[in-house]
């Protein structure tokens, strides 16, 4: 039996004890919910778009070899550069040449999870090159130097006492408050002054259109948008997975998007990037490049069902509605993606033998499926590779196997010859009616079970026992 | 109530009975109210001998192999073409949304199939194919809805069973806060990841018992094991019902 890691489940107990934690998260999450709820007034609507989302991620995945290669032509006969990495490691790389290639000594960053996938700010100190996050959010943890709780929020775990000390700590000259809008000044303060000097800029992006060559990004706060046109130039990181069809297909991704998330109509930016400044343009980034990255996601692609995971369109719905992720927040998840999503993909991308604890971070509720704007089946997904964990099919998994349990194997053909054979179950249950209340409530699972709950107790008769007393006929 | 949802020609003469294995267990006298209940509306329930448990347990865990041979037996004890009736939203989304993916590529699988249409929830049944009429001679009471998350997202039974209760003229249905948020249970989750699931179903208790009802009204006995014995270990002054049990005693049980 392999040593099972238990660091989800620390984390998460630990969250559980940080009441002032518990209950940021349950505000804004009901804050949240309640808005994507208002969004989306009729059902039928509802139902239409996410089928429509679904249909439009499916398609552009079923021709996904063919449109990345239709992306990078046309992104490149826009004056647009691109390059394909691996691996995390390639994806690093290859934007620490660009960046040496220009000189460029500091980056104002738009907020981008991919880069978190590839730990990417960390890379660049221990190469002395300054990183600077420019989402609001993203400046606030990298300050604390933390990760994201939260995909779309990524401070979200922090309350304006907690950010207003933090500034105070590492902001020169900012004093103590609380007030948001004088805790926005401060931030703009140092960002603006990055804004004017950074030698380069840097973006995810939320959509690529393979029939334009066009990279589509969503932000609220202006902030993602400067990145990417005042420095002379612009690096965008996207996985492979965000390539769409047609340009025509982002309306539909947007408004699903949007309205899932924050609950807005629409974000307050919607940028689409054809190329770098032309001639006679007087501003944008002299120069463009993508950096496409697989780490993991040709894995997942090969197998009809995980391939499902691939249209998310990182709305963060599913950890919104999630009553896991709801109480504990995004940090016990370990890895980059917190949530529902997070449990698909962490295990998937760092292997189950290193994150595929996470797995078990789920009642199997459906909420997450229940809101998923692309309709991506999480539970189905969640439980497949719990199957991966212990009873891997081929290859599909990295990790897969890892999990398996020579206890649990015992258990489960226990159980299976109980209940697969009506003879033992009759004699099972019987067994189980005589002695069972009799078990100590200190138990290995009774044990569990009793933190918080009273003993069950087994009914003294069985109901097929009664039924068959009062008349109920059985064949 | 419509009847428009009905799938079957009409109200079957006969149907089967699943109770499911945790019934048996810990609550036949709510799985015997299902029974009679269905009795009431005007069919005659049998209730095979060799059935046992959908398999849940396993195949959420990922124990495939495990979990389709006890559905295979399942499969077996149901051999007539009747409509199969569960007092469980999530033992019955087992049967009907899971046993095709566990047969996939199988030739059983046509078989498994016609099986998973014969599956029904016990209040969706009894509100859209029998055509219930309940006339409440209970006290007046303040109660409470639970509903499963199997039940409403796999079976899509949301109003059905609230529609039942707010049938009966002398109950008053007061809706809990997060009254569709999973109770912590479950199934493995609530021993996997203990404190993760003792704060759902505290929290889930808290709301209950905020909406001042002496009763809190479930389809799900597994849902209802986790939050009686959190209300009962808490001392929490509500009392966890089976739906069926709760409306067998509101029409009177001596009734015919």
């Amino acid at each position: 039996m392999p040593e099972l890691s238990h660091d989800f489940e620390h984390a998460a107990v630990k969250a559980l004890g940080n009441q002032q934690l518990r209950t940021n998260f349950r505000r804004v999450m009901t804050g949240l919910m309640n808005k994507r709820a208002a969004q989306f007034p009729d059902p039928d609507e509802l139902q239409a778009l996410r089928s429509r989302g679904k249909s439009i991620k499916d398609r552009a995945l079923a021709k996904l070899p063919d449109l990345l290669v239709q992306l990078e032509q046309n992104l490149i006969a826009n004056g647009i550069q691109v390059h394909w990495a691996e691996s995390v490691d390639e994806g690093n790389r290859i934007i620490l040449d660009i960046l040496r290639k220009a000189n460029a000594k500091s980056l104002i960053k738009g907020k981008s999870m991919v880069s978190e996938e590839m730990h990417f700010n960390h890379f660049l100190e221990e190469n002395n090159i300054r990183a600077l996050e420019s989402d609001l959010g993203e400046y606030i943890i990298q300050l604390a130097g933390e990760g994201p709780s939260h995909i779309v929020m990524p401070a979200i775990h922090k309350n304006k006492g907690e950010i207003g000390k933090l500034f105070q700590e590492k902001i020169d000259g900012q004093g103590y408050t609380d007030d948001p809008d004088e805790l926005t000044a401060a931030a703009r303060r140092v960002l603006r002054q990055m804004f004017a000097n950074a030698d380069a800029g840097f973006s995810g992006v939320n959509f690529a259109a393979a029939d334009t060559g066009s990279l589509v990004l969503m932000s609220n706060e202006g902030n993602g948008r400067m990145s990417t046109h005042l420095p002379s130039m612009h690096i965008a990181l996207m996985g492979i997975e965000k390539v769409i069809e047609r340009l025509e297909d982002v309306g539909p991704l947007i408004s699903l998007a949007c309205r899932s998330a924050t609950g807005q109509p629409i974000t307050t930016y919607v940028n689409v990037i054809s190329g770098p400044r032309k001639a006679g343009e007087k501003d944008g980034p002299k120069e463009v490049h993508l950096v496409i990255l697989d780490n993991g996601r040709t894995r997942i692609y090969d197998d009809p069902q995980l391939r499902e995971g691939l249209r998310c369109i990182r709305c963060a719905a599913c950890m919104n509605h999630c009553p896991v992720y709801t109480r504990i927040g995004g940090h016990a998840y370990q890895y980059t993606y917190p949530g529902p999503i997070g449990e698909i993909l962490n295990p998937q991308m760092q292997g189950i033998e290193k994150a595929g604890d996470v797995l078990h971070a789920s009642s199997l509720c459906g909420r997450c499926a229940e809101v998923c704007p692309v309709k991506i089946p999480l539970v189905d997904l969640i439980v497949r590779l719990r199957r991966e964990s212990i009873r891997p099919s081929a290859d599909a998994v990295k990790g897969g196997g890892s999990r398996k349990s020579g206890m649990e194997n015992v258990i489960w053909f226990g159980w299976k010859t109980m209940y697969a054979n009506p003879l033992f179950y009759r004699w099972g249950t019987w067994w189980l009616r005589k002695i069972g209340n009799l078990m100590p409530a200190g138990l290995p699972l009774l044990k569990q079970w009793t933190s918080v709950r009273s003993k069950p107790q087994f009914a003294s008769r069985s109901i097929y026992d009664l039924a068959r007393e009062r008349g109920i006929r059985d064949e | 109530m419509p009847m428009s949802k009905n799938p079957l020609p009409g109200r079957p003469d006969t149907v089967y009975y699943f109770p499911t294995c945790l019934v048996d267990l810990f609550y036949p006298e709510a799985g015997m109210a299902g029974i009679e209940l269905l009795k009431r509306a005007g069919t005659t329930v049998v209730m095979p001998g060799q059935q046992s448990c959908c398999g849940q347990p396993a195949r959420n865990c990922g124990y495939y192999e495990e979990a389709r041979s006890v559905a295979r037996a399942q499969l077996a004890a149901f051999p007539k073409n009747w409509p199969i009736v569960v007092p469980s939203g999530s033992c019955a989304g087992m049967m009907k949304t899971h046993y095709p993916e566990l047969f996939k590529g199988m030739p059983e699988l046509p078989q498994v199939q016609a099986f998973c249409d014969r599956v029904f929830e016990l209040t969706w049944f009894l509100v859209h194919v029998m055509d219930i009429k309940l006339v409440d001679k209970g006290e007046p009471v303040r109660v409470t809805w639970h509903g499963s998350c199997h039940s409403m997202r796999e079976m899509g039974v949301v109003e059905e069973p609230k529609d039942l209760l707010r049938s009966l003229s002398n109950v008053t249905l007061v809706e809990a806060d997060y009254e569709k948020e999973c109770c912590g249970f479950g199934g493995t989750f609530s021993v996997r990841l203990p404190e993760i699931s003792a704060a759902m179903v505290t929290d889930k208790v808290n709301n209950i018992v905020a909406t001042g009802a002496t009763q809190v009204v479930s389809g799900d006995m597994g849902c209802m094991m986790n939050i009686s014995g959190a209300m009962k270990k808490a001392k929490a002054p509500v009392k966890g019902r089976h739906i069926a049990e709760f409306l067998l005693e509101r029409i009177g049980r001596g009734d015919a």
